[in-house]
């Protein structure tokens, strides 16, 4: 327990901070892969045939190819890619992006291609009547789609929202690999610097079994209050 | 590009034979695990539940972690017969991986479980079969069909999960798209590449389950 005391001789700061570090990577991830899916869900569900194929592409390569490749792709391939473009306009320095941006941008490709699924089926789920409906009321298209199908498809996609939420969190643990100081890379420290990684390493599954039971109980309440008029 | 072709085809062999022992391995545990949570008695109910909960909510790179510098630690384990096993690097990623896969297969096989329909059981029941033979000819073969949709998904997420294996030294796909990338400073030929043969495998391994979703498919 003297281990996890916090200030100069524990690690108990530096595993807290850590933590807010994989919530921060997360959600911002959540959000970067909410972008994604609002360009490719229209894409996968266009009735143009080059669309559909460029949205199948994303999320099929997506989810088969292992996130840790994502992220070293990026990781390793974006540092380069960066240089190549400065280099253009005439700057020959060395570029090194951010790992939270890398990893957040990384972890995003990946929860995006599982939010595109969510988002597809949520709409393909909702009732034909209501797409009608909207028609024959007169409404533009876009007033359309943010006004009667976006709230239904965000109702009807929380609980396998609250699944990407998961996958994401714990995928957040592989940016480690890049040097970005999370859970995963903090007590990896730790074990290293004390010789002690049983314990840290319980230390951190235990914070990760807390924020997923943390947020399976937040998503649970949103989930009751959005369905309150069904 | 043709150069670095043949490591990564090694690598991908390495792979695929995580890959398989892992997937061997975590179907007995998970049946094991999916049987004890539809157990009567709560605590053997409770202990299968937190195993599952223990190993679906916390990353795969910590229980790999875990297993491979955590379990070193204790003396008694370094001391005994295990520690032939637990010091090779490839046996901790095959038990890190059947029992993290173990845990989503149980989950799996149990909501098959509970959605058998009773009717098969009445009649099986009422036809004078025995609890036992019920369990073994009529419940398990359904429950293993019905779940089979869900399983294709779970072997391809541990196709996945095997690139993890890359960081405790073992040399499989993704290890060697790693040195291939550190030898030569080319991300982009060594990932891409990599990444066409894990699309390649997800796809046979796709089409292997649809087929036999067709062949033995349950239609209720």
């Amino acid at each position: 327990m003297e281990l996890l005391s916090f200030g100069d001789t524990g690690w108990g700061d530096e595993l807290f901070f850590a933590t807010l570090m994989t919530i921060a990577v997360s959600i911002a991830a959540m959000v970067i892969g909410f972008v994604f899916a609002l360009i490719f869900t229209p894409l996968k569900l266009s009735k143009n045939k080059t669309l559909n194929i460029i949205g199948n592409c994303y999320t099929t390569i997506i989810r088969g190819v292992p996130e840790l490749l994502v992220i070293y792709l990026l990781f390793f391939g974006g540092t380069g890619a960066a240089m190549y473009v400065a280099s253009i306009f005439g700057y020959d320095g060395y570029i090194e992006i951010n790992a939270f941006i890398t990893g957040a941008l990384a972890i995003g490709i990946i929860s995006g291609a599982y939010s595109t699924e969510v988002f597809r089926g949520a709409i393909l789920s909702i009732d034909k009547g209501q797409f009608e409906a909207s028609k024959v009321l007169g409404l533009k298209k876009n007033i359309q789609f943010y006004k009667v199908i976006l709230p239904q498809m965000l109702r009807l996609s929380i609980p396998n929202l609250s699944n990407v939420w998961q996958i994401t969190l714990k995928d957040t643990s592989l940016i480690s690999v890049t040097g970005l100081v999370e859970i995963m890379r903090q007590s990896y420290i730790a074990a290293g610097s004390t010789r002690d990684p049983l314990f840290f390493y319980s230390v951190a599954a235990v914070l990760y079994l807390i924020l997923t039971f943390l947020s399976m109980k937040i998503i649970n309440k949103l989930e009751v209050r959005y369905n309150k008029g069904y | 590009m043709i150069s670095i072709f043949p490591s990564l085809l090694n690598g991908a062999v390495i792979t695929l034979k995580l890959l398989t022992s892992s997937m061997f391995f975590g179907l007995l545990i998970g049946l094991l695990f999916a049987i004890l949570r539809i157990n009567k008695n709560p605590i053997i109910n409770k202990f299968a539940y937190g195993y599952s909960y223990f190993f679906r909510g916390t990353p795969l790179l910590v229980q790999l972690y875990l297993i491979y510098y955590g379990l070193a630690n204790i003396e008694f384990l370094r001391n005994s017969f295990l520690w032939v096993i637990i010091r090779e690097p490839y046996w901790c990623a095959i038990i890190a991986f059947s029992l993290n896969t173990g845990a989503y297969t149980s989950e799996i096989l149990r909501s098959a479980f509970q959605t058998i329909k009773e009717g098969y059981i009445e009649a099986a029941q009422s036809l004078g079969v025995t609890k036992k033979i019920t369990f073994y000819k009529i419940q398990i073969p359904i429950a293993i069909k019905q779940s089979l949709p869900a399983y294709g998904n779970e072997i391809i997420l541990m196709l996945k999960g095997t690139s993890l294996a890359s960081v405790i030294t073992i040399m499989d796909l993704m290890g060697e798209a790693r040195k291939v990338n550190v030898l030569t400073f080319k991300p982009f030929e060594a990932f891409i590449t990599a990444g066409i043969i894990y699309l390649f495998l997800t796809f046979i391994i796709h089409n292997i389950v649809k087929y036999l979703e067709k062949k033995y498919g349950f239609q209720t």
